[in-house]
């Protein structure tokens, strides 16, 4: 590892301040990707800002809609997860287990336990790695994610493998979205490296849109299935993706797998993810 | 920079620099070399270790990063130096090793899932063990007997 200047930060604020003096510096997350990098010799910042002690940025929080100071039976919740959130935490929180618990099965599967005890959603999400898991949940939920700056949709956010919308010195700081009617995720992880081959994240809001985000398979990152999406729309059950058509074209080709071979299974996952 | 932190309940303080990851600060800086490193891609668990008592990849993280933090290698599991931990009991009465390279990320997680495992009420089964298995890198056994120490090791840990 190359030589780097490490800072410890109590808030984003503080972090800030680093980002826009240090020539190249790097927020750290949980740092599951970003220290193997930097190993590897295949990131060199000139300086680490440490978050784990910074303040506010950790822990899963679920808000009643209400209205008139009252809160609705129907749900309508929305869950907030700080960005300094670690899969392990996500995976054992028993409250969003109760208006959600496919996104605590999603963090429950990612990497091993020893990654889940110390990587982060804002980690993976700024990351956002073609084969991560959170950015096709994220994507599929509409979720919102915010930064020390401002608020950035998901269908905005990500733009493509390893490219985000954050700009320079920009933090996530947490992100949210609207607890759905349904919904499920399908990974079919490689043998090796356990990242998602193919994963398919299947969710119906609760005004009855149903989206469906995939990762792992396509050649540009994760993206949303226009056919799948409609035919879950009119029919939302597994049988509904038989007669979808998922096109080979735009899909990763590699030693692990053929475009084809990644198509097919995106309908598996789907199916899998709607069980 | 000055890192300190606690390492098997005894103060440490060392002068490393920033760059030094935790496995680095444990193996090189304090001599404990219990803790291994196995590979260079984060995949074996070798260097397994705890970290405020949760189990972590001390060669995925700074040691800058640990700094204040309470840390366990398993040079500190046993309580003295002449009763084993029962994990460490369960790996050695089953045959849970054979080369042994592997063995203390092995009793590192296989503590880990134990304590979360009957902390949430929660039944670790053979194939939640495998399952949790999934970070540790055994070169020689095929597993099934590291399978079969950790119920054991699970079962000693409750009546102990």
């Amino acid at each position: 590892m190359y030589e780097t200047n490490f800072h410890s930060v109590s808030s984003p604020q503080e972090a800030e301040a680093i980002l826009a003096t240090a020539t190249d510096a790097k927020i750290l997350a949980g740092g599951q990707t970003l220290i193997p990098t930097m190993k590897q010799r295949l990131a060199a910042p000139s300086d680490v800002i440490d978050l784990s002690r910074a303040e506010g940025l950790r822990g899963v929080t679920i808000t009643k809609r209400k209205v008139m100071g009252v809160i609705k039976a129907d749900g309508g919740e929305t869950v907030t997860i700080g960005a300094m959130t670690t899969h392990a935490e996500v995976a054992a929180n028993a409250e969003l287990a109760e208006v959600f618990p496919a996104m605590c099965r999603l963090a429950g599967n990612i990497g091993d336990p020893a990654v889940r005890h110390r990587g982060t959603i804002g980690g993976s999400v700024a990351n956002n790695d073609p084969a991560a898991d959170y950015p096709a949940a994220l994507l599929a939920l509409a979720a919102t994610i915010h930064t020390n700056k401002r608020e950035i949709a998901a269908s905005d956010y990500f733009q493509g493998m390893f490219e985000t919308a954050l700009q320079e010195g920009e933090i996530i700081t947490a992100v949210s979205f609207q607890a759905p009617a349904a919904g499920g995720y399908g990974k079919f992880p490689n043998p090796a490296s356990r990242y998602a081959m193919a994963g398919v994240f299947v969710a119906r809001s609760k005004d009855g849109a149903v989206r469906v985000a995939v990762t792992g398979a396509g050649e540009n990152g994760v993206f949303r299935h226009a056919g799948l999406e409609a035919a879950l729309t009119a029919d939302y059950s597994a049988n509904a993706v038989d007669g979808v058509e998922v096109s080979a074209e735009g899909l990763m080709s590699d030693l692990h797998g053929t475009a084809a071979y990644r198509a097919n299974l995106i309908k598996v996952m789907a199916k899998r993810a709607l069980a | 920079m000055k890192i300190a932190m606690t390492v098997n309940g005894k103060s440490v303080s060392r002068d490393v620099p920033d760059n030094t990851l935790l496995v680095e600060y444990i193996r090189d800086h304090l001599r404990l070399t219990g803790t291994h490193v196995g590979c260079d891609t984060s995949q074996c668990g070798a260097c397994v270790v705890h970290v405020d008592g949760r189990a972590m990849k001390s060669c995925t993280m700074l040691a800058a990063s640990a700094s204040g933090a309470q840390v366990t290698t398993v040079e500190g599991l046993a309580t003295s130096k002449d009763e084993l931990h029962p994990m460490q009991v369960a790996f050695k009465e089953n045959h849970g090793l054979q080369c042994g390279f592997c063995t203390p990320g092995m009793i590192m997680t296989a503590t880990d899932m134990v304590a979360r495992y009957q902390g949430q009420g929660k039944e670790l089964t053979e194939e939640a063990i495998r399952h949790e298995l999934e970070g540790n890198i055994c070169r020689c056994t095929g597993y099934h007997n590291i399978v079969k120490s950790i119920v054991d090791g699970a079962s000693k840990m409750t009546t102990a």
